[in-house]
């Protein structure tokens, strides 16, 4: 810790300016090394008109854009204010004071006028000395140690409060990282520095928060922190968590899946489970995974998942069916359109294949291929994603192995077919081997659906899909 | 020639990078010529924010040279749908990207370099910049009709637009950058920049649109790497530093920390369409349904990218009233997107009386409303 004789501190002068606000020591004045500034005396509480300042260039006028605070929101020097823009130059400007903003004085799309107010802001009555332009010279110090700092090519960043701070404890700033915004030494740093030095408790300041692990200036291994953080002093202090809710309203598709869902839990559901065995099944689509990339498409399990469900709805077409709102007739759909879930950024889609009974498994693996890559693109149409008639969602690519999946109105009938697991298994001859196994879990809508109709056809599906061969000789 | 990335250089750079405060071990005074190995646009952005952010400019000026895979720049304050085909856009897969300075609309390819100069606020001085470009092409070929304007544009045979300029300014740095037509695809070009919408008002900052010509169809010798090495000769002359060129990687969090953060801010919806200063759509659909074509008048206001008040002015009956209102009330506050909406719509069907003739109204209204995203 580097001690400062209170007496070489203050044997820094003022240059025009008034003190109000509240100052330990009277004595106390600051020097201005560099450049010469205008200090304006502001006393706490006091609203501060904040001039737009010079923008280069000799412009006086420029376009307001974008305002990032509005009135009676707090703000802190350096904070973003507001965005505007002059022939081609978007600018940012900043905040020179900490307080609280009471007047806008432009609108959006406004023209404001350099040198003119651009909003005006209480002064926050703890912060003390605001000076009008941004305080980058060295520190004060005796004079060998700020040539020290001008060799070392060192600029340091803070306000008038936190060097006042640092005076009072007698820290050099130098010592400090600063973890603002340019490296900027916020009144957090000293905190930290001191508890470090001391091993004492501090009272937790106003904005207290878990101390962020990795800020850019901590990546820099220059010399000075080093030092600073040889000593591994444990520091107790209470940990606050700053983290806040987060409110958002429930707009676009996440409103028409509100309604959507609050509709299918109206079907009256009834599920039904079963595992499959899909050894032979693994070892076809091996076989056959090369034949369609030479053909251009990848081949996964849906396709074959797809049509044997369709084969089954050839049998059992009321799966395929739908019933109308006041539950008086229902329809058995021709087509075989079905869905097939899938998760994007946006949520849940369920885009269908159109005519699966008609189509071959290599033609599904083809439209499967096309419906992904439009998904996945967020460019599927309206076609696409209507008129589906049965759907099937594998979240097993996810994980998981049973599911409870929800029917999606106007079908009648869903399945969710889990991860492929290898587990042993008994065959025929008692013997114990190796098998792939998946599960499925269907639900359908009591009311016009029963269990041995979905276990039936869930049986034949099974059988489809466990011996290959079999779907030969119904394929359609 | 000049491209060697040596590992001391990157050693230097990552000095000079990640300890602003420490001052400079490097011998590079004065100044900084870097080069992105991306040509990501988004990531290439993501460093420009980055030097701005990070970078002490006060003794070391920076020198930015990138070029990017195929897509559309527009200013920080305008609005895409007045300023491009986005469904051009889309189905070519070219990327659309917002970023933070000012000024109109861009299209970049390979053959279209960007130069940007990183200075402090105090030294920001655009015209210097371009007159520096222009030094260093006559430089290299003299015979060249090259000069600025006071729109800060670079123009060829005293008509034709080579370069366009935009700038940043804020805290204590400040930068401006331009682009330069080397060989780019001006048939994309100017398909991509006209947009198809209609019926658009808005405060957004209009592109002035230009006729452009590629530096290769005056002189087909010359290439984008030429371009970028003299220009870099030339700057290093002027800041008297060696001429060399620093490759970077911007996607290297170690050499800038945190700078996939900053690339993926930049690919958010809500910054690439979410900035878009509120906007209003009058405009009329022509369906043909059946055996006429309705005109149906549609309002709209668009705020931060999203739906905030929406018209649409049907034949009385043509939907079911509840329909309808469900319809507006759904869009009202959803993303002005065509996915969106596509989702949103073909979802809300499903608890829809099942009626074809109402599910065909249904589509067609809404693939529609669609074409105006």
């Amino acid at each position: 810790v580097c001690i400062h004789r209170v007496r070489s501190c203050s044997s820094i002068r003022v240059i025009k300016s008034k003190y109000v606000c509240v100052f330990d020591k009277s004595a106390l004045k600051f020097s201005h090394q560099q450049r010469l500034f205008r200090t304006s005396a502001v006393s706490c509480g006091q609203i501060v008109q904040f001039k737009l300042s010079d923008i280069g260039e000799g412009i006086t006028e420029v376009t307001v854009k974008e305002w990032y605070i509005k009135e009676g929101d707090s703000v802190s020097q350096f904070d973003s204010i507001c965005e505007v823009q002059s022939d081609k130059a978007s600018v940012t400007i900043t905040s020179r004071y900490d307080g609280v903003i009471r007047k806008l004085h432009y609108s959006i799309d406004d023209i404001a006028f350099v040198g003119k107010p651009l909003v005006d802001i209480e002064i926050d009555a703890s912060k003390g000395v605001a000076s009008e332009e941004d305080v980058v010279e060295t520190p004060p110090m005796s004079h060998e140690e700020h040539t020290h700092q001008e060799i070392k090519g060192h600029k340091t960043l803070a306000t008038p409060a936190v060097r006042r701070l640092a005076m009072e404890n007698n820290i050099k700033l130098s010592e400090i990282v600063g973890t603002g915004k340019d490296n900027r030494i916020l009144k957090e740093d000293i905190l930290n520095y001191l508890a470090k030095q001391t091993g004492a408790i501090l009272p937790p300041s106003p904005k207290a928060e878990i101390v962020p692990p990795l800020r850019k200036s901590e990546t820099a291994p220059a010399a000075p922190k080093d030092k600073a953080r040889k000593i591994p002093v444990p520091v107790s202090r209470p940990i606050v968590f700053s983290g806040k809710d987060k409110t958002e309203p429930v707009t676009g598709f996440q409103k028409a899946m509100v309604k959507t869902m609050s509709a299918a839990l109206k079907i009256p559901h009834f599920g039904y489970c079963d595992e499959i065995d899909l050894t032979q099944l693994v070892q076809l689509r091996e076989e056959l995974k090369a034949l369609a990339e030479s053909r251009g498409v990848k081949l996964s399990f849906m396709p074959f998942f797809i049509k044997a469900a369709s084969l089954g709805l050839l049998q059992y077409p009321i799966l395929n069916a739908s019933l109308d709102e006041n539950c008086q007739n229902v329809t058995y759909k021709a087509s075989h359109n079905i869905g097939v879930a899938m998760d994007t950024e946006q949520g849940l889609i369920v885009p269908n294949v159109k005519n699966v009974q008609v189509c071959s498994v290599f033609d599904i693996a083809a439209e499967l291929n096309r419906l992904q890559s439009l998904g996945s693109a967020g460019q599927l149409g309206t076609s696409d994603l209507t008129g589906g008639t049965f759907t099937l969602s594998n979240i097993g690519t996810i994980g998981g192995t049973y599911a409870k999946p929800v029917i999606l109105p106007p079908e009648v009938a869903i399945g969710a077919l889990g991860k492929i697991q290898v587990v042993p298994r008994f065959n025929g001859k008692g013997e114990v081997f190796k098998a792939q196994i998946m599960n499925v879990s269907w639900s359908a809508d009591h009311r016009i659906i029963d269990g041995a109709t979905m276990a039936r056809f869930s049986n034949l599906w099974k059988s489809y899909l466990e011996n290959p061969a079999s779907m030969l000789l119904d394929l359609k | 020639m000049v491209l060697q990335p040596s590992l001391k250089n990157c050693l230097r750079l990552s000095c000079a990078l990640r300890t602003p405060k420490a001052g400079f071990k490097s011998t590079a005074r004065g100044a900084l010529i870097i080069q992105s190995v991306s040509n990501d646009v988004y990531q290439n952005l993501a460093v420009e924010d980055w030097i701005h952010d990070h970078m002490d400019l006060e003794k070391r000026q920076v020198l930015f040279l990138w070029r990017n895979s195929p897509a559309v720049v527009i200013g920080r304050h305008q609005n895409p749908w007045q300023e491009c085909n986005l469904r051009l856009l889309r189905q070519k897969n070219i990327k659309l990207a917002r970023r933070r300075s000012g000024g109109g609309t861009v299209y970049h390819d390979l053959g279209n370099i960007n130069l940007t100069f990183f200075t402090t606020r105090k030294k920001y001085e655009r015209m210097e910049n371009l007159k520096l470009v222009v030094k260093a092409l006559k430089a290299l070929r003299p015979q060249l009709d090259i000069h600025v304007t006071d729109r800060y544009d670079i123009l060829l045979d005293r008509h034709y637009k080579i370069s366009g300029t935009a700038a940043k300014l804020g805290g204590t740095s400040a930068y401006h950058h331009c682009t330069l037509l080397c060989n780019a695809d001006k048939c994309v070009l100017s398909s991509v920049l006209k947009s198809p919408y209609k019926g658009l008002k808005s405060n957004a900052t209009p592109s002035v649109p230009a006729a452009v010509k590629n530096l290769f169809e005056e002189d087909p010798t010359l290439t984008s790497e030429m371009l970028l090495d003299a220009i870099a000769k030339e700057y290093s002359t002027q800041h008297q530093i060696d001429h060399h060129i620093t490759l970077i990687n911007p996607a290297d969090e170690t050499l800038l920390p945190g700078i996939n953060n900053k690339t993926k801010e930049l690919q958010t919806w809500e910054w690439v369409y979410g900035k878009t200063p509120k906007f209003s759509i009058s405009t009329c659909l022509n369906m043909a349904y059946k055996d006429s074509v309705l005109d149906v008048k549609v309002n709209m206001d668009v705020k931060h990218g999203r739906i905030e008040v929406c018209n649409i002015d049907l034949p009385e009956q043509w939907l079911p009233p509840a329909l309808y209102s469900e319809l507006v009330k759904s869009l009202t506050g959803s993303k002005f997107c065509p996915n969106e909406t596509t989702t949103l719509a073909t979802t809300l069907l499903r608890v829809c009386p099942h009626d074809d003739e109402l599910h065909s109204r249904w589509n067609l209204l809404c693939e529609n409303m669609i074409m105006l995203m």
